[in-house]
C-alpha cells in the first residue's frame, strides 16, 4: 500500500510539473489537411515527422493555439502565432531547441547540439547572415512537416539521399547563377567510385557530399584540407604521401594533393594505367620523359603489372583445377594473400619509393607462384588419377570377362 | 597350390562347412525375363559394404567438431594418400546406395514381391531405406560446409514442425535450439554408431528372410509357369547366381571408381554460423521431392499450417507405405490394380517433384 501511494504521489508530481504533457488536440490540421500546397499538410504527412512522433505539434514552431477550433483565436498574434517562418529566422528557430542540451537530452542524450554554431561557420550560414536568402537553411536539407530522423531511409539526409538533396540546388545552373562555382558536381559524382560504393554496393559509410564538405559547417575544402578529408578514410596512402617528396613539391606549388592525380567529384577506380603514359596516365603531366622519376615510374608500373599477371595466372590455374573437381581451397586462400600484397604495392605507390613497392611485389610474387604451382600440381594429379582409373577399369574389365567366361564354362 | 590345398584341408578339418553351405548349393533362383531386377538388392548391399569400409578409413583422419571437421576433411582430400579417392567413393557410394535402394523398393513393388509371406521382408526393407536416408542426412553435415550447415538447419526446422513432438525432436537432433558444433558431434554419433548398428541388424534380418523364402516370382510369370510347367527355368544360387552378382559388384566398383576419379566430391566452403543462408538452398536429391512438396503447399490450408499439413501427410503416406502388404484384401485382381496404380503414381510423383525442385530456386 505504501509503495502504491508513493507511486501515485510521484505520478501526480510529474503531471503537475508538466512532464509528459502534450497538446493532444491539433486543430491546425483540420483546415491545413484540406488546403492546397504550399499551405497543405495532411495528417498522414505530419505523422512521419520525427517532431510529431515525439509529441510536438504545429504550435511548437508556428505558435498559436491549436486547442481552439476558431481560426481567429488559434492564429491570433495574442496567442503567439508566428505564421510562415521567415527563411532568415529558421536556423535560430530550430536552434532554440536543438542548441539546448538540457532540452534535447530528454529525446536523445547522444544528439549533438552544436548544429547552429556550426551553421554560422559554414558558407551557407555566412551568406545567410550577409542577407543571401537563397542559401540552404535547416529545412532545405532536412525537409519540413515530414522531417525524418537521419537514420530513416526516407530522410533527405540519409546517406544514399544526401547527394540528391545537395544537388537540388547545386546542380541547378539557373539557381546557382551568380555563384562562382560549377554545377556539374552531382553529374561527376554519379560516375565516381564513391557513388558506386554507396549506391551499388550499399556501403553506407562510403563518401557522399557531406563526408568531404561537412554538413552543418559545410565549406569547400582548401588545398590542405582536401588531403585531410581523404586521409580520414585512406589513412595509409595519406601517411605515405606525407613522407614522400611530392608532399613538399605540391605544397610549394599550391597543388591540392590527392586531387591532382585522382580528381575530386568524379574519382574513378584507380588503375595501374595511371602510372603509364597512355590515356588516364597522370605522372607525365608534370614529369619529363626519360628523367629519373619517369624511369622510377616505369619500373614501379612494370612491377605492379608483373604481380597482377602472376595473380591472374594463378587464379586461372586454380579455376581450371577446381573445374576438374580438384581440391585447391588452401591455394585459393593463399591467393587472397597475394591479392593483399598487390593492394599493398599499389598503396605503396603513394610513397613514390621503388624499394617499398618492390618489397610488396616480391612477397606477392612468391605467394602467387606457389599458388600457380598448386594449380598445376593439381592438374598433374588429376591426370595421374585418370591414368590410374584407366588401369583399374582395364583390370576390372578383365575380371568381368574372366567371370563371364567361367560362368559360360560351368553352364555349358 | 599344395600349400593352399593344405591350408584348406586344415581349415576344413576344424570347420566342416559342408552343412553350412549345403542349403546354398540346393538353393535356386527363378530365371525369367525380369530376373535382372533380383540383382538390385545385392548391389545395394555391396554399396553398403563399400560405405562401411571407406567409412572406417575416413575415421582414421576425420575429427568431429566445429573447429576441426572441415579442416580434417580438407586434409583427407589434399594430404592423405588416396584420401580423395576414399572420400569421393564414400560420398558417391552413399548416393548410389540410396538410388539402388529406391530402385530395389519400386522393383519389389512392381513385381509384387511384397506379398505374403514376404510382408516382413518389405517392412524391414522400407525401414532400411529410411535408415539409409538418415545416414545421408547425418553424413551430409559431417564435412561442416556451408551447404550442409544450412541444409541441416532447414531439415531440422522441418522436423521441428511436427505437432507436439516436433520441438523436442528438433532439440534432440540439434543438441540445442540452433545447429552448432553440438549438432555435428551428435550427428557423427548417429552416423558411425547408432545407424550402422541398427542397419547391420536389419540387413541380417532382411537377408535371413530372403534366404529362407527365396526369390519371389512375379504373378504373371507364375501363372505362365503354372499353365506350362516345362517353361519353368531356374538358376543355381551357388555358384551361378553368386558369380553373376559378383559381376554386377565389379561393374559397380568400376562405376564408383570412375565417378570418384572424374568427379571428385566437392568440399565446399567452411560453414559460417553467422553468415546468411546462400540463395536457393536445397537438400540432397533424395529429400527433394518432400522439400518441394512442402514448398508448394500454401502457408495455410483452411485453418491448418501448410508445413504441418505436409508433414502429417508424408507421415501418413509413409505409414501406409510400410503397411502396404497388409492392405491387399482377398479380391486380388482389384487390389492388384490399385496398388500398381498407386506405385506408378508414387514413382511419377517422386520423379516429377524432384525434377521440379532441382530446376527451381
Amino acid at each position: 500500500m505504501a509503495r502504491g501511494a508513493v507511486a501515485l504521489s510521484l505520478l501526480a508530481l510529474t503531471a503537475s510539473l508538466g512532464y509528459g504533457q502534450r497538446q493532444t488536440k491539433n486543430s491546425c490540421l483540420d483546415c491545413h489537411s484540406v488546403l492546397p500546397e504550399p499551405l497543405g499538410v495532411t495528417q498522414e504527412t505530419f505523422s512521419h515527422d520525427i517532431h510529431a512522433q515525439k509529441g510536438l505539434t504545429c504550435v511548437s514552431c508556428h505558435g498559436g493555439d491549436a486547442v481552439t477550433d476558431d481560426p481567429t483565436q488559434s492564429m491570433s498574434r495574442k496567442a503567439g502565432w508566428k505564421g510562415k517562418i521567415d527563411r532568415r529566422q529558421i536556423p535560430a528557430l530550430c536552434g532554440s531547441c536543438h542548441s539546448n542540451p538540457n532540452y534535447m537530452r530528454q529525446y536523445d542524450p547522444s544528439l549533438r547540439t552544436d548544429q547552429l554554431s556550426q551553421f554560422h561557420t559554414s558558407i551557407h550560414g555566412q551568406r545567410l547572415a550577409a542577407g543571401d536568402t537563397k542559401v540552404a537553411v535547416c529545412t532545405d536539407c532536412h525537409g519540413v512537416h515530414d522531417l525524418r530522423a537521419p537514420n530513416d531511409p526516407m530522410s533527405m539526409v540519409y546517406p544514399v539521399n544526401i547527394a540528391n538533396t545537395c544537388a537540388h540546388c547545386h546542380a541547378d545552373a539557373q539557381y546557382m547563377k551568380g555563384y562562382s562555382i560549377p554545377t556539374d558536381q552531382f553529374a561527376k559524382y554519379g560516375k565516381s567510385v564513391h557513388r558506386e560504393d554507396l549506391m551499388v554496393r550499399g556501403d553506407l559509410s562510403a563518401p557522399t557530399c557531406t563526408t568531404c564538405h561537412g554538413n552543418h559547417g559545410a565549406a569547400p575544402p582548401g588545398v590542405d584540407k582536401v588531403q585531410n578529408v581523404c586521409s580520414t578514410c585512406h589513412v595509409f596512402q595519406a601517411q605515405m604521401y606525407d613522407k614522400s617528396s611530392h608532399k613538399a613539391a605540391f605544397d610549394a606549388a599550391s597543388l591540392p594533393g590527392c586531387v591532382v592525380c585522382h580528381g575530386n567529384h568524379d574519382i574513378a577506380h584507380p588503375t595501374d594505367a595511371k602510372l603509364g603514359t597512355g590515356a588516364g596516365a597522370v605522372c607525365m603531366q608534370c614529369h619529363t620523359p626519360g628523367d629519373a622519376c619517369d624511369q622510377a615510374r616505369a619500373e614501379m608500373l612494370s612491377q605492379l603489372t608483373r604481380l597482377d599477371a602472376a595473380v591472374t595466372n594463378a587464379d586461372q590455374a586454380l579455376a581450371i583445377a577446381e573445374s576438374a573437381g580438384m581440391e585447391v581451397s588452401e591455394a585459393r586462400l593463399g591467393q587472397s594473400e597475394a591479392r593483399d600484397s598487390l593492394t599493398k604495392a599499389r598503396v605503396a605507390i603513394h610513397s613514390f619509393r621503388k624499394d617499398l613497392v618492390d618489397q610488396y611485389v616480391q612477397t606477392g610474387l612468391k605467394i602467387a607462384g606457389k599458388d600457380l604451382q598448386a594449380g598445376q600440381k593439381a592438374m598433374v594429379e588429376r591426370n595421374r588419377r585418370r591414368a590410374g582409373l584407366g588401369i583399374s577399369l582395364i583390370a576390372i574389365g578383365m575380371v568381368l570377362a574372366g567371370l563371364w567366361l567361367y560362368i559360360r564354362k560351368i553352364e555349358h | 597350390m599344395t600349400v593352399l590345398r593344405n591350408m584348406r584341408n586344415w581349415l576344413y578339418e576344424r570347420l566342416e562347412w559342408d552343412d553350412l553351405i549345403a542349403p546354398l548349393r540346393k538353393k535356386t533362383v527363378p530365371l525369367h525375363r525380369l530376373s535382372y531386377w533380383y540383382f538390385l538388392g545385392g548391389i545395394t548391399l555391396f554399396l553398403f559394404v563399400i560405405q562401411v569400409l571407406t567409412g572406417i578409413l575416413l575415421l582414421l583422419y576425420y575429427r568431429p567438431g566445429a573447429n576441426e571437421a572441415f579442416e580434417s576433411v580438407q586434409y583427407i582430400m589434399t594430404q592423405v594418400q588416396f584420401g580423395w579417392l576414399i572420400r569421393s567413393i564414400h560420398s558417391w557410394s552413399a548416393n548410389l546406395m540410396i538410388f539402388t535402394a529406391f530402385a530395389h523398393m519400386f522393383s519389389v513393388l512392381f513385381l509384387k514381391a511384397y506379398r505374403k509371406p514376404r510382408e516382413l521382408t518389405w517392412i524391414s526393407g522400407v525401414i532400411l531405406l529410411v535408415l539409409a536416408m538418415g545416414f545421408g542426412f547425418s553424413g551430409y553435415l559431417l564435412p561442416w560446409n556451408t551447404l550442409a550447415f544450412f541444409a541441416t538447419k532447414v531439415g531440422t526446422d522441418i522436423a521441428g514442425q511436427v505437432p507436439f513432438i516436433g520441438h523436442p525432436i528438433m532439440i534432440f537432433l540439434r543438441g540445442g535450439e540452433e545447429v552448432t558444433g553440438a549438432t555435428l558431434t551428435r550427428f557423427f554419433g548417429f552416423h558411425v554408431a547408432v545407424l550402422p548398428g541398427l542397419v547391420t541388424v536389419l540387413i541380417a534380418f532382411h537377408l535371413l528372410l530372403v534366404q529362407r523364402q527365396g526369390m519371389s516370382v512375379p504373378p504373371k510369370v507364375e501363372r505362365d509357369w503354372s499353365a506350362n510347367p516345362s517353361a519353368k527355368r531356374e538358376l543355381k544360387f551357388f555358384p551361378n547366381f553368386v558369380l553373376r552378382e559378383l559381376m554386377a559388384w565389379y561393374a559397380g566398383l568400376g562405376v564408383l571408381g570412375a565417378l570418384a576419379a572424374i568427379f571428385p566430391w566437392d568440399l565446399g566452403v567452411k560453414a559460417d554460423l553467422f553468415a546468411s543462408a546462400p540463395a536457393g538452398i536445397k537438400p540432397e536429391w533424395y529429400f527433394l521431392f518432400m522439400f518441394q512438396t512442402l514448398k508448394v503447399i500454401p502457408s495455410k490450408v483452411l485453418f491448418i499450417d501448410g508445413d504441418v499439413l505436409g508433414i502429417l501427410a508424408f507421415g501418413l503416406v509413409g505409414l501406409l507405405w510400410l503397411l502396404l502388404p497388409f492392405l491387399e484384401n482377398g479380391r486380388v485382381a482389384l487390389s492388384k490394380q490399385w496398388i500398381t496404380g498407386l506405385s506408378v503414381f508414387a514413382l511419377a510423383y517422386v520423379i516429377a517433384m524432384s525434377v521440379y525442385g532441382y530446376v527451381t530456386n
